[in-house]
Protein backbone atom coordinates (compact mmCIF):
# COMPACT_ATOMS: atom_id res chain seq x y z
CA UNK A 1 0.00 0.00 0.00
CA UNK A 2 1.22 3.47 -0.90
CA UNK A 3 1.10 6.15 1.78
CA UNK A 4 1.59 9.86 1.21
CA UNK A 5 1.90 12.64 3.72
CA UNK A 6 0.84 16.24 4.11
CA UNK A 7 2.09 18.28 7.05
CA UNK A 8 -0.07 20.86 8.79
CA UNK A 9 2.01 23.41 10.61
CA UNK A 10 1.62 26.83 12.16
CA UNK A 11 2.10 28.70 15.41
CA UNK A 12 0.84 27.64 18.78
CA UNK A 13 -2.96 27.54 18.97
CA UNK A 14 -3.49 28.21 15.27
CA UNK A 15 -5.90 25.27 14.97
CA UNK A 16 -3.76 22.47 13.56
CA UNK A 17 -5.24 19.75 15.75
CA UNK A 18 -8.78 20.89 14.95
CA UNK A 19 -7.96 21.04 11.24
CA UNK A 20 -6.87 17.40 11.20
CA UNK A 21 -9.71 16.25 13.45
CA UNK A 22 -12.25 17.80 11.12
CA UNK A 23 -11.15 15.85 8.06
CA UNK A 24 -9.58 12.67 9.41
CA UNK A 25 -11.53 9.44 9.06
CA UNK A 26 -10.00 8.09 12.23
CA UNK A 27 -9.92 9.61 15.65
CA UNK A 28 -6.88 11.80 15.55
CA UNK A 29 -3.96 10.37 17.45
CA UNK A 30 -3.27 13.32 19.67
CA UNK A 31 -0.28 13.90 21.86
CA UNK A 32 -1.65 16.80 23.84
CA UNK A 33 -0.43 17.84 27.23
CA UNK A 34 -1.63 20.35 29.72
CA UNK A 35 -0.01 23.72 29.26
CA UNK A 36 2.36 24.75 31.98
CA UNK A 37 3.65 28.14 30.80
CA UNK A 38 1.46 31.00 32.00
CA UNK A 39 2.01 33.00 28.81
CA UNK A 40 0.67 30.13 26.72
CA UNK A 41 -2.44 29.61 28.78
CA UNK A 42 -4.82 30.62 26.07
CA UNK A 43 -5.92 27.02 25.86
CA UNK A 44 -5.72 24.14 28.30
CA UNK A 45 -3.77 21.64 26.24
CA UNK A 46 -1.26 21.73 23.44
CA UNK A 47 0.35 19.28 21.04
CA UNK A 48 3.82 18.30 22.17
CA UNK A 49 4.81 15.72 19.56
CA UNK A 50 2.37 15.57 16.69
CA UNK A 51 -1.20 14.96 15.62
CA UNK A 52 -1.88 12.22 13.20
CA UNK A 53 -4.91 11.80 10.92
CA UNK A 54 -5.74 9.55 7.99
CA UNK A 55 -7.77 9.68 4.81
CA UNK A 56 -8.04 6.38 2.93
CA UNK A 57 -8.23 6.94 -0.81
CA UNK A 58 -8.59 3.31 -1.82
CA UNK A 59 -7.06 0.00 -0.89
CA UNK A 60 -3.77 1.06 -2.46
CA UNK A 61 -3.42 4.63 -1.29
CA UNK A 62 -3.66 6.37 2.08
CA UNK A 63 -3.09 10.04 2.88
CA UNK A 64 -1.69 10.82 6.29
CA UNK A 65 -2.00 14.24 7.84
CA UNK A 66 0.61 15.23 10.39
CA UNK A 67 0.16 18.23 12.64
CA UNK A 68 3.30 19.74 14.10
CA UNK A 69 3.65 20.73 17.74
CA UNK A 70 2.61 24.34 18.19
CA UNK A 71 5.03 25.41 20.89
CA UNK A 72 8.47 26.33 19.59
CA UNK A 73 10.28 24.45 22.30
CA UNK A 74 9.19 21.22 20.61
CA UNK A 75 10.31 22.27 17.16
CA UNK A 76 13.02 19.60 17.06
CA UNK A 77 10.14 17.39 15.80
CA UNK A 78 9.52 19.48 12.71
CA UNK A 79 12.31 18.18 10.55
CA UNK A 80 11.35 14.61 11.39
CA UNK A 81 7.73 15.25 10.46
CA UNK A 82 8.65 17.01 7.22
CA UNK A 83 10.55 14.01 5.86
CA UNK A 84 8.89 12.79 2.65
CA UNK A 85 5.96 15.19 2.72
CA UNK A 86 4.03 15.95 -0.49
CA UNK A 87 3.44 19.48 0.62
CA UNK A 88 2.48 21.46 3.68
CA UNK A 89 -0.18 23.80 4.99
CA UNK A 90 0.79 26.74 7.18
CA UNK A 91 -2.18 27.61 9.39
CA UNK A 92 -2.37 31.17 10.64
CA UNK A 93 -4.26 32.28 13.70
CA UNK A 94 -6.05 35.21 12.07
CA UNK A 95 -7.03 36.79 15.37
CA UNK A 96 -3.65 36.81 17.08
CA UNK A 97 -1.20 39.16 15.42
CA UNK A 98 1.40 38.34 18.03
CA UNK A 99 1.82 34.95 16.31
CA UNK A 100 2.43 36.33 12.82
CA UNK A 101 6.17 36.68 13.17
CA UNK A 102 6.38 33.14 14.41
CA UNK A 103 4.26 31.99 11.47
CA UNK A 104 6.75 33.60 9.11
CA UNK A 105 9.61 31.83 10.86
CA UNK A 106 7.78 28.50 10.66
CA UNK A 107 7.10 29.03 6.98
CA UNK A 108 10.76 29.82 6.31
CA UNK A 109 11.89 26.77 8.26
CA UNK A 110 9.62 24.38 6.40
CA UNK A 111 10.57 25.85 3.04
CA UNK A 112 14.17 25.12 3.95
CA UNK A 113 13.38 21.52 4.86
CA UNK A 114 12.08 20.45 1.47
CA UNK A 115 11.31 22.02 -1.93
CA UNK A 116 7.64 21.05 -1.85
CA UNK A 117 4.54 23.10 -2.61
CA UNK A 118 2.73 24.75 0.28
CA UNK A 119 -0.18 27.03 0.94
CA UNK A 120 -1.06 29.41 3.73
CA UNK A 121 -4.49 29.06 5.33
CA UNK A 122 -5.90 31.97 7.34
CA UNK A 123 -7.76 30.11 10.07
CA UNK A 124 -10.48 31.35 12.43
CA UNK A 125 -12.06 33.45 9.70
CA UNK A 126 -15.42 32.95 11.43
CA UNK A 127 -14.31 35.12 14.35
CA UNK A 128 -15.14 38.80 14.33
CA UNK A 129 -11.61 39.98 15.01
CA UNK A 130 -10.06 37.90 12.22
CA UNK A 131 -7.66 39.68 9.88
CA UNK A 132 -8.63 39.13 6.27
CA UNK A 133 -6.44 36.85 4.12
CA UNK A 134 -5.44 39.89 2.07
CA UNK A 135 -4.29 41.82 5.11
CA UNK A 136 -2.49 38.75 6.37
CA UNK A 137 -0.65 38.38 3.08
CA UNK A 138 0.67 41.91 3.48
CA UNK A 139 1.39 41.56 7.18
CA UNK A 140 3.34 38.35 6.70
CA UNK A 141 4.87 39.41 3.36
CA UNK A 142 3.58 36.26 1.64
CA UNK A 143 4.56 36.45 -2.07
CA UNK A 144 1.65 36.64 -4.54
CA UNK A 145 2.70 33.33 -6.05
CA UNK A 146 1.83 31.54 -2.80
CA UNK A 147 -1.81 30.66 -2.30
CA UNK A 148 -3.45 32.22 0.73
CA UNK A 149 -6.87 30.74 1.47
CA UNK A 150 -9.44 31.51 4.17
CA UNK A 151 -10.16 28.70 6.59
CA UNK A 152 -12.42 27.69 9.43
CA UNK A 153 -10.84 24.56 10.82
CA UNK A 154 -14.06 23.42 12.50
CA UNK A 155 -15.84 23.19 9.13
CA UNK A 156 -15.16 20.19 6.94
CA UNK A 157 -15.98 22.06 3.74
CA UNK A 158 -13.37 24.68 4.54
CA UNK A 159 -10.69 22.14 5.46
CA UNK A 160 -11.42 20.17 2.28
CA UNK A 161 -10.93 23.34 0.26
CA UNK A 162 -7.55 24.02 1.87
CA UNK A 163 -6.34 20.50 1.12
CA UNK A 164 -7.68 20.66 -2.44
CA UNK A 165 -5.91 23.96 -3.04
CA UNK A 166 -2.66 22.41 -1.85
CA UNK A 167 -3.15 19.40 -4.12
CA UNK A 168 -3.90 21.71 -7.06
CA UNK A 169 -0.65 23.53 -6.33
CA UNK A 170 1.20 20.21 -6.31
CA UNK A 171 -0.36 19.37 -9.68
CA UNK A 172 0.65 22.78 -11.04
CA UNK A 173 4.25 22.19 -10.00
CA UNK A 174 4.21 18.73 -11.59
CA UNK A 175 2.83 20.20 -14.81
CA UNK A 176 5.50 22.90 -14.84
CA UNK A 177 8.21 20.31 -14.43
CA UNK A 178 7.05 18.12 -17.33
CA UNK B 1 10.97 12.52 32.90
CA UNK B 2 13.15 14.31 30.35
CA UNK B 3 13.22 18.04 29.76
CA UNK B 4 13.67 18.63 26.05
CA UNK B 5 13.83 21.72 23.94
CA UNK B 6 15.98 24.13 22.05
CA UNK B 7 18.33 26.76 23.45
CA UNK B 8 16.69 29.23 21.09
CA UNK B 9 13.57 29.11 23.27
CA UNK B 10 15.10 28.23 26.60
CA UNK B 11 18.71 29.33 26.88
CA UNK B 12 21.58 27.78 28.76
CA UNK B 13 21.34 30.39 31.54
CA UNK B 14 17.66 29.58 32.03
CA UNK B 15 18.43 25.86 32.02
CA UNK B 16 21.23 26.15 34.58
CA UNK B 17 19.07 28.39 36.69
CA UNK B 18 16.27 25.85 36.63
CA UNK B 19 18.63 23.01 37.54
CA UNK B 20 20.10 25.09 40.33
CA UNK B 21 16.82 26.30 41.81
CA UNK B 22 15.11 22.92 41.55
CA UNK B 23 18.26 21.23 42.91
CA UNK B 24 18.04 18.74 40.10
CA UNK B 25 20.10 15.58 39.67
CA UNK B 26 20.62 14.26 36.16
CA UNK B 27 22.38 14.61 32.84
CA UNK B 28 21.97 17.45 30.37
CA UNK B 29 22.92 16.84 26.76
CA UNK B 30 23.17 19.81 24.42
CA UNK B 31 23.80 19.54 20.70
CA UNK B 32 24.51 22.22 18.13
CA UNK B 33 25.41 21.23 14.58
CA UNK B 34 28.40 18.91 15.01
CA UNK B 35 29.13 20.01 18.57
CA UNK B 36 27.76 18.44 21.69
CA UNK B 37 28.19 18.71 25.42
CA UNK B 38 27.15 16.52 28.28
CA UNK B 39 26.83 17.96 31.75
CA UNK B 40 26.10 16.06 34.93
CA UNK B 41 24.45 17.56 37.98
CA UNK B 42 23.87 16.39 41.52
CA UNK B 43 21.38 18.23 43.71
CA UNK B 44 21.70 21.38 41.67
CA UNK B 45 25.50 21.40 41.42
CA UNK B 46 27.56 20.78 38.30
CA UNK B 47 29.68 17.69 38.90
CA UNK B 48 31.02 16.80 35.45
CA UNK B 49 31.21 18.28 31.95
CA UNK B 50 32.42 16.85 28.67
CA UNK B 51 32.37 18.26 25.16
CA UNK B 52 32.16 16.34 21.90
CA UNK B 53 32.14 12.99 23.66
CA UNK B 54 35.67 13.32 25.05
CA UNK B 55 36.84 10.10 26.69
CA UNK B 56 39.49 10.10 29.38
CA UNK B 57 39.93 13.64 30.65
CA UNK B 58 42.25 13.49 33.61
CA UNK B 59 45.58 13.75 31.75
CA UNK B 60 44.32 16.62 29.60
CA UNK B 61 42.92 18.43 32.64
CA UNK B 62 46.22 18.09 34.52
CA UNK B 63 48.12 19.28 31.45
CA UNK B 64 45.89 22.31 30.94
CA UNK B 65 46.38 23.28 34.57
CA UNK B 66 50.15 23.02 34.19
CA UNK B 67 50.43 20.24 36.78
CA UNK B 68 52.06 17.97 34.21
CA UNK B 69 53.76 18.64 30.89
CA UNK B 70 52.40 17.78 27.48
CA UNK B 71 54.87 14.92 27.22
CA UNK B 72 53.81 13.54 30.58
CA UNK B 73 50.18 13.84 29.58
CA UNK B 74 50.83 11.84 26.40
CA UNK B 75 52.69 9.21 28.37
CA UNK B 76 49.87 8.90 30.89
CA UNK B 77 47.27 8.64 28.17
CA UNK B 78 49.17 5.99 26.26
CA UNK B 79 49.67 3.90 29.37
CA UNK B 80 46.20 4.39 30.80
CA UNK B 81 44.74 1.54 28.76
CA UNK B 82 41.21 0.71 29.87
CA UNK B 83 41.60 2.42 33.22
CA UNK B 84 38.95 4.93 34.16
CA UNK B 85 39.89 8.47 35.19
CA UNK B 86 39.13 7.58 38.78
CA UNK B 87 41.48 4.57 38.72
CA UNK B 88 44.12 6.57 36.90
CA UNK B 89 43.83 9.37 39.45
CA UNK B 90 44.32 6.94 42.32
CA UNK B 91 47.40 5.50 40.66
CA UNK B 92 48.91 8.94 40.12
CA UNK B 93 48.19 10.03 43.69
CA UNK B 94 49.52 6.77 45.17
CA UNK B 95 52.65 7.07 43.05
CA UNK B 96 53.14 10.59 44.36
CA UNK B 97 53.03 12.29 40.96
CA UNK B 98 50.11 14.51 41.83
CA UNK B 99 48.03 15.29 44.88
CA UNK B 100 44.31 14.80 45.30
CA UNK B 101 44.07 18.59 45.44
CA UNK B 102 45.79 18.88 42.06
CA UNK B 103 43.24 16.54 40.55
CA UNK B 104 40.23 18.30 42.08
CA UNK B 105 41.49 21.72 41.05
CA UNK B 106 42.40 20.61 37.53
CA UNK B 107 39.12 18.81 36.92
CA UNK B 108 37.19 21.78 38.27
CA UNK B 109 38.90 24.16 35.83
CA UNK B 110 38.49 21.64 33.05
CA UNK B 111 34.74 21.32 33.64
CA UNK B 112 34.36 25.09 33.82
CA UNK B 113 36.25 25.58 30.55
CA UNK B 114 33.91 23.03 28.99
CA UNK B 115 30.74 24.70 30.20
CA UNK B 116 31.52 28.37 29.51
CA UNK B 117 31.49 28.07 25.71
CA UNK B 118 27.89 26.82 25.98
CA UNK B 119 26.85 30.31 27.00
CA UNK B 120 27.53 31.44 23.44
CA UNK B 121 25.22 28.80 21.94
CA UNK B 122 22.11 30.66 20.97
CA UNK B 123 20.53 27.52 19.65
CA UNK B 124 20.89 23.78 19.83
CA UNK B 125 18.76 20.97 21.11
CA UNK B 126 18.92 19.97 24.73
CA UNK B 127 17.64 17.10 26.78
CA UNK B 128 17.82 16.80 30.54
CA UNK B 129 17.38 13.28 31.86
CA UNK B 130 16.35 13.59 35.44
CA UNK B 131 18.02 11.14 37.79
CA UNK B 132 20.62 9.95 35.25
CA UNK B 133 24.09 9.47 36.72
CA UNK B 134 27.65 9.59 35.41
CA UNK B 135 29.65 6.40 34.97
CA UNK B 136 31.31 5.16 38.14
CA UNK B 137 34.78 5.66 36.69
CA UNK B 138 34.61 9.39 36.06
CA UNK B 139 35.93 11.97 38.49
CA UNK B 140 33.27 14.35 39.73
CA UNK B 141 33.77 17.70 41.42
CA UNK B 142 30.76 19.58 42.82
CA UNK B 143 30.62 23.17 41.56
CA UNK B 144 28.02 25.74 42.61
CA UNK B 145 26.00 26.91 39.64
CA UNK B 146 25.45 30.49 40.84
CA UNK B 147 29.08 31.40 40.15
CA UNK B 148 29.05 29.50 36.88
CA UNK B 149 26.04 31.51 35.72
CA UNK B 150 27.59 34.82 36.75
CA UNK B 151 30.96 34.07 35.16
CA UNK B 152 29.36 32.56 32.05
CA UNK B 153 27.25 35.64 31.51
CA UNK B 154 30.28 37.89 31.95
CA UNK B 155 32.21 35.83 29.40
CA UNK B 156 29.27 35.97 27.03
CA UNK B 157 29.53 39.75 26.98
CA UNK B 158 33.28 39.51 26.44
CA UNK B 159 32.68 36.85 23.78
CA UNK B 160 30.28 39.10 21.91
CA UNK B 161 32.87 41.87 21.86
CA UNK B 162 35.59 39.47 20.64
CA UNK B 163 33.30 38.11 17.97
CA UNK B 164 32.69 41.62 16.70
CA UNK B 165 36.45 42.24 16.57
CA UNK B 166 37.34 38.88 15.04
CA UNK B 167 34.24 37.49 13.35
CA UNK B 168 35.89 34.93 11.05
CA UNK B 169 38.15 32.12 12.27
CA UNK B 170 38.71 30.77 8.77
CA UNK B 171 41.34 33.35 7.99
CA UNK B 172 45.09 32.93 8.50
CA UNK B 173 47.68 34.93 10.37
CA UNK B 174 51.18 36.07 9.52
CA UNK B 175 53.77 37.88 11.52
CA UNK B 176 53.56 41.60 10.99
CA UNK B 177 56.21 42.99 8.64
CA UNK B 178 57.15 45.67 11.08
CA UNK B 179 55.88 44.64 14.46
CA UNK B 180 55.52 47.51 16.84
CA UNK B 181 57.18 45.34 19.44
CA UNK B 182 59.98 42.81 19.39
CA UNK B 183 58.95 39.26 20.27
CA UNK B 184 61.89 38.92 22.65
CA UNK B 185 60.63 41.79 24.74
CA UNK B 186 57.14 40.46 25.08
CA UNK B 187 56.00 38.20 27.86
CA UNK B 188 53.77 35.55 26.40
CA UNK B 189 52.15 32.76 28.35
CA UNK B 190 52.33 29.11 27.33
CA UNK B 191 49.04 29.19 25.46
CA UNK B 192 50.07 32.27 23.50
CA UNK B 193 53.39 30.68 22.56
CA UNK B 194 51.54 27.61 21.35
CA UNK B 195 49.47 29.78 19.05
CA UNK B 196 52.53 31.73 17.90
CA UNK B 197 54.28 28.49 16.97
CA UNK B 198 51.55 27.68 14.46
CA UNK B 199 51.32 31.08 12.81
CA UNK B 200 51.69 30.59 9.12
CA UNK B 201 49.57 31.89 6.24
CA UNK B 202 48.66 28.27 5.45
CA UNK B 203 47.07 27.67 8.85
CA UNK B 204 43.69 29.19 9.55
CA UNK B 205 42.92 30.42 13.04
CA UNK B 206 40.43 27.60 13.37
CA UNK B 207 43.10 25.03 12.49
CA UNK B 208 45.47 26.53 15.04
CA UNK B 209 42.72 26.23 17.63
CA UNK B 210 42.12 22.61 16.66
CA UNK B 211 45.81 21.70 16.83
CA UNK B 212 45.97 23.17 20.31
CA UNK B 213 42.64 21.87 21.57
CA UNK B 214 41.42 25.42 22.16
CA UNK B 215 37.84 26.57 22.10
CA UNK B 216 36.58 29.49 20.00
CA UNK B 217 36.60 31.84 22.98
CA UNK B 218 40.17 31.05 23.97
CA UNK B 219 41.65 31.32 20.47
CA UNK B 220 39.78 34.57 19.78
CA UNK B 221 41.06 36.05 23.00
CA UNK B 222 44.67 35.11 22.25
CA UNK B 223 44.59 36.18 18.60
CA UNK B 224 42.88 39.44 19.49
CA UNK B 225 45.67 40.15 21.97
CA UNK B 226 48.36 39.36 19.39
CA UNK B 227 46.63 41.55 16.82
CA UNK B 228 46.30 44.41 19.28
CA UNK B 229 49.98 44.09 20.15
CA UNK B 230 50.80 44.45 16.46
CA UNK B 231 52.61 41.11 16.37
CA UNK B 232 50.45 39.47 13.75
CA UNK B 233 48.24 40.43 10.86
CA UNK B 234 45.25 38.73 9.31
CA UNK B 235 45.72 37.11 5.90
CA UNK B 236 42.62 36.36 3.88
CA UNK B 237 43.18 33.38 1.58
CA UNK B 238 42.54 34.28 -2.06
CA UNK B 239 40.37 31.23 -2.52
CA UNK B 240 38.09 32.42 0.21
CA UNK B 241 34.98 33.80 -1.35
CA UNK B 242 32.64 36.22 0.35
CA UNK B 243 29.77 33.77 0.30
CA UNK B 244 31.74 31.54 2.67
CA UNK B 245 30.31 33.39 5.61
CA UNK B 246 26.81 33.00 4.32
CA UNK B 247 27.34 29.28 3.74
CA UNK B 248 28.48 28.89 7.32
CA UNK B 249 25.00 29.69 8.51
CA UNK B 250 24.14 26.05 8.01
CA UNK B 251 20.79 26.03 6.32
CA UNK B 252 19.39 22.52 6.57
CA UNK B 253 20.16 20.45 3.50
CA UNK B 254 17.22 20.44 1.13
CA UNK B 255 15.58 17.12 0.69
CA UNK B 256 14.18 15.77 -2.47
CA UNK B 257 10.48 15.88 -3.09
CA UNK B 258 8.91 12.40 -2.85
CA UNK B 259 8.56 10.61 -6.13
CA UNK B 260 4.80 10.74 -6.66
CA UNK B 261 3.00 10.36 -9.97
CA UNK B 262 0.33 12.73 -11.20
CA UNK B 263 -2.36 10.09 -10.96
CA UNK B 264 -1.72 9.72 -7.22
CA UNK B 265 -2.50 13.40 -6.75
CA UNK B 266 -5.59 13.10 -8.92
CA UNK B 267 -6.84 10.18 -6.79
CA UNK B 268 -6.27 12.24 -3.65
CA UNK B 269 -8.23 15.15 -5.15
CA UNK B 270 -11.13 12.92 -6.11
CA UNK B 271 -11.25 11.36 -2.67
CA UNK B 272 -11.19 14.67 -0.82
CA UNK B 273 -13.90 16.07 -3.04
CA UNK B 274 -16.07 13.11 -2.04
CA UNK B 275 -15.67 13.69 1.69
Amino acid sequence: MRTVKIVVTGPFSSGKTQFIQTISEIDVVETERRITRPEERIKDETTVAMDFGRITVDEDLVLYLFGTPGQRRFDFMWEVLSEGMLGFVVLLDSVRPETFREARDILGTFRAYAPVPYIVAANKQDLTDAWSPEDLRIALRIPPIVKMVPCVATERRSVKQVLLELLYSILDVMDEET
Amino acid sequence: MALKGNLRDFGIVQLLNLINLARKTGMLRVEQDTKSAQLAFREGKLIHATVNGAGSQLAEALRRSGVITEKQASAIQSRAGERSDRELGLLLVNAGYVSQGDISKSMRSYFLENIYPLFTWSEGSFRFESGAQTDDGVITVPIDLENVIVEGTRRLEQWERLQDELPDLDVSLKFADRPRANLRDINLNVEEWRVISFINPRNTIRQIADYNNMGDFQIRKIVYGLLQAGLVEIVRPESKKPEGLEAARRVPAKRQRPDVKRNVIMRLIDRIREL
